[in-house]
């Protein structure tokens, strides 16, 4: 069946390296001797604590409550005990430590009381939010945000759930494999999440790179008579896993700059966030592991591993065939888009699609100054002139590189790997970011505190005015008492 | 930057064959100068010598300055002109990426001003003239002046077809009589400098093809122009010469195609490009019919150039997900 499909702006045609690591079936990774899990796996608050160290934790036991709305629970992945709650390295861009709650697994792999809900038809949709966010699901595309937010139409009608199975970015092959082995838990977790959503459509976009994961999905499909989620070939060009572009692509829709695809109608979940749904509603397992792909030219053996969530990277480069210690670059996500991770001891989290490896750094050119070639806006998907907020940002105008809508970049790197300057174009526009929301925060804070100040000085005002009022008051009290007997005297 | 001067190099082949050695001894002359500039700037300024000088963007501004150069101009022309735009016109404004006018068309236009004699001593296509001057004379007569014995400078010089053009037409003659009168012309534009132009374009036409340039600046350059000398021509063709003179002489494909493309100084927005070739197009035209000068497109890049920021503000593209 041809579908119409729209084009995005922009992008690039990548080398794929995806091969690679498709070549081994997926494997369990082994269970690690310590489970570190970090408070912030997700975008939103932290996580809070709810055990002490010394307790005795069970497999998918939650270890940390959600906090606030824009937040994820954490469960302990294998059972044991816990050990310490602290700071320790985490995969973050910054390199700092965050805290962690670490268990010392027993081997037992122990679970707690599961309660699932096979029949999820009969299930009110706020209930089935409320499933999915005490399983700690977040979007396991990447990005992290809790998934039950998306899953709430907030009242408005959803033309289509789309279902992102691009992963368009070079190296990365984990959802490409969950789908060849899991195809029937995705399709299942699709109609879990439309039946939260009422979507009148549903369609999952797959880059034509996967035809094995294609096929796998229709032959789910046909298996289980479902013919109403629609699957579609998308051209393979990066970034058409990006959320606003693979919509477009295939809805012709542009998703409003500073808005949310629900505000025209559609909502977008990965393929492996769809699989966790389905295993948090029908088998009652919280998010505890997930596919990650193990690849690059620093791993003999590289592939995809199921790995339970607080695993150490370490650990699953050693099953990949690497020495850690030979490994000079250790990056989690693709070449384009992931960050370099500065300890390998750092565990594997619930956005941990790949983690992509060399043996040396890659020697990058040094950066020239920019010619204003404009390749960069040829290849931006986001129609930015990408040169114009590198003068800007690199200028510390960073009014001005709002005018130019910052924030409308997707960091998907396009514009610094065309640039013959080799200028890292993106680090500017993360900087620019990050000032910008730093002044914000600031202006917040100092906007507080003036209104603290203004309300102390009106209270001491309001103060001092009672406490001359009660003077005044007491003094002519006084002089009404004291008049009569200096009368008297007289 | 090294593939802008593969592309030039057919056109340059023609402009040998042409008009003689002297074009190679300027181009060589002017790359030397280029690079030695560059090299003390950056020193002086203290910036990293090496990276800057194999980036090749000296050599591009040699190139296209001695190309613009009459193919006899004495040493010191070139030397000054390609000082002045290396030092002045690039380096000082900041060096590569930073300076807003085009260096080389600020180095000839410095020249053309300062030294109007000897920027307008051009030769005639050796087909013309007959005399051939091989390298070795032809550097001589850069270096010092001295013909070869035998030869006057009235022998081998000529009026540009241009310019030739232009003094017809003010004596009153129609554009047809004046074609005729001199053995300049050819039968697209210049005599010789049909095949220069025809050359530059392909070379052009090479660089699109490579992604080297866009097709915009070049396009909306050539259509502008042709376009003006189209409704001129068509208005009274014995004053106004047709398109295809236009685009076959002077610097029109080497304008188009590797001077306003110059990203440094040009528009960098797609709707900007075409804004700021059709701009260069239409002044081209206007100074090269109206103007005193022989050629249009030094000066009709500079004016541009000075546009170009405020091009660029208002052609913004309409960013995803605005309306």
């Amino acid at each position: 069946m041809s579908t119409k499909l729209w084009r995005f702006p922009g992008g690039l045609h990548l080398p794929g390296h995806k091969a690679e690591s498709t070549q081994r079936p997926v494997e369990r990774a082994r269970l690690p001797g310590r489970l570190i899990l970090p408070l912030h796996q997700h975008i939103g608050a932290e996580a809070n604590p709810v055990v002490t160290v010394g307790e005795r934790v069970r497999k998918g036991q939650m270890i940390a409550r959600a906090e606030g709305y824009v937040s994820a629970p954490v469960h302990a992945s294998s059972s044991g005990t816990v050990i310490a709650v602290g700071d320790f390295p985490v995969p973050h861009p910054s390199g700092m430590n965050a805290p962690c709650i670490v268990i010392e697994t027993d081997g037992l792999e122990q679970w707690c009381e599961r309660r699932p809900a096979p029949d999820y038809t009969t299930q009110d949709p706020s209930h089935l939010r409320n499933l999915i966010r005490e399983a700690g699901i977040v979007g396991l595309g990447g990005a992290g945000f809790p998934s039950y937010i998306k899953l709430n139409p907030l009242g408005k009608a959803v033309d289509a759930l789309i279902l992102n199975a691009a992963e368009c970015e070079p190296y990365i092959t984990c959802d490409d494999m969950l789908m060849r082995e899991r195809a029937a838990e995705i399709i299942h977790g699709i109609r879990i999440m439309r039946h939260a959503l009422h979507a009148a459509r549903c369609i999952i976009g797959i880059e034509d790179n996967k035809p094995e994961a294609h096929a796998a999905l229709l032959r789910a499909l046909g298996e289980l008579h479902i013919s109403d989620i629609q699957v579609t070939q998308v051209p393979t060009r990066y970034p058409a896993g990006g959320e606003k572009q693979l919509i477009q692509v295939l809805t012709g829709k542009e998703v409003p700059s500073n808005g949310l695809p629900i505000h025209i109608g559609i909502v977008c979940h990965n393929v492996a966030t769809a699989a966790a749904v389905y295993r948090a509603v029908q088998l009652g397992e919280p998010l505890i592991s997930r596919y990650v792909t193990i690849t690059g030219p620093g791993v003999p053996k590289p592939r995809n591993l199921d790995v339970l969530l607080g695993t150490p990277m370490s650990e699953l480069l050693e099953q990949c065939g690497a020495d850690p210690a030979s490994i000079s670059h250790l990056v989690m996500g693709g070449p384009m888009m992931g960050f370099s991770v500065h300890s390998s001891s750092a565990p594997v989290v619930k956005t941990t699609n790949c983690l992509l490896t060399g043996r040396h750094r890659p020697a990058e050119p040094p950066a020239m100054p920019c010619i204003r070639c404009g390749a960069c806006a040829e290849a931006c998907p986001a129609k930015l002139l990408p040169q114009q907020l590198y003068w800007h940002a690199h200028a510390k105008e960073f009014d001005k590189a709002q005018q130019y809508n910052l924030f409308d970049c997707i960091e998907c790197g396009c514009c610094a790997a065309v640039c013959p300057s080799h200028i890292p174009l993106v680090q500017y526009y993360r900087y620019a970011k990050g000032e910008i929301w730093t002044r914000e925060r600031e202006k917040q804070k100092a906007d507080v505190a003036r209104e603290r100040h203004e309300f102390r000085l009106a209270r001491l005002a309001q103060e001092k005015a009672e406490r001359e009022a009660r003077h005044a008051q007491k003094k002519a009290e006084l002089a009404g008492k004291t008049a009569p007997r200096e009368t008297a005297l007289h | 930057m090294l593939r802008v001067i593969y592309a030039l190099i057919p056109g340059v082949i023609a402009y040998v064959w042409f008009f003689g050695w002297g074009v190679a001894v300027n181009i060589i002359l002017a790359c030397s100068v280029a690079l030695v500039s560059e090299a003390v700037m950056l020193a002086v300024r203290g910036r990293a010598i090496k990276p800057f000088l194999l980036d090749g963007s000296a050599p591009v501004t040699a190139f296209l300055l001695a190309l613009s150069l009459p193919p006899l101009a004495p040493w010191w022309i070139t030397l000054t002109g390609t000082a002045f735009a290396i030092v002045v016109a690039k380096q000082l404004y900041g060096g590569l990426g930073h300076n807003p006018f085009n260096p080389a068309m600020a180095g000839y236009v410095m020249l053309l001003i300062s030294f109007p004699r000897e920027m307008t001593q051009w030769l005639a296509p050796e087909t013309v003239s007959g005399h051939a001057l091989n390298f070795i004379e032809a550097a001589r007569v850069i270096f010092s002046g001295a013909l070869p014995p035998g030869l006057t400078l009235d022998a081998v010089s000529a009026a540009t077809p241009l310019d030739a053009l232009k003094t017809h037409l003010h004596l009153g003659e129609t554009a047809e009589t004046a074609r005729r009168a001199s053995p300049v012309f050819g039968s697209l534009g210049g005599l010789g400098w049909e095949w220069i132009n025809g050359l530059f374009l392909l070379g052009g036409l090479w660089m699109i093809y490579k992604k080297v340039i866009t097709w915009h600046i070049p396009l909306a350059l050539l259509g502008s122009l042709s376009t003006m000398a189209l409704i001129f021509h068509l208005f009274n063709s014995a004053a106004y010469v047709s398109p295809l003179f236009h685009l076959f002489s002077g610097a029109a494909m080497l304008g188009a195609f590797f001077i306003a493309t110059d990203p440094v100084t040009a528009c960098t927005t797609p709707r900007g490009k075409l804004c700021y070739g059709a701009g260069v197009g239409v002044l081209t035209y206007v100074i090269r019919t109206w103007g005193g000068y022989p050629d249009g497109i030094a000066f009709a890049v500079l004016l541009m150039n000075m546009a170009a920021p405020l091009i660029d503000h208002y052609t913004q593209p309409r960013v995803f997900g605005h309306k």
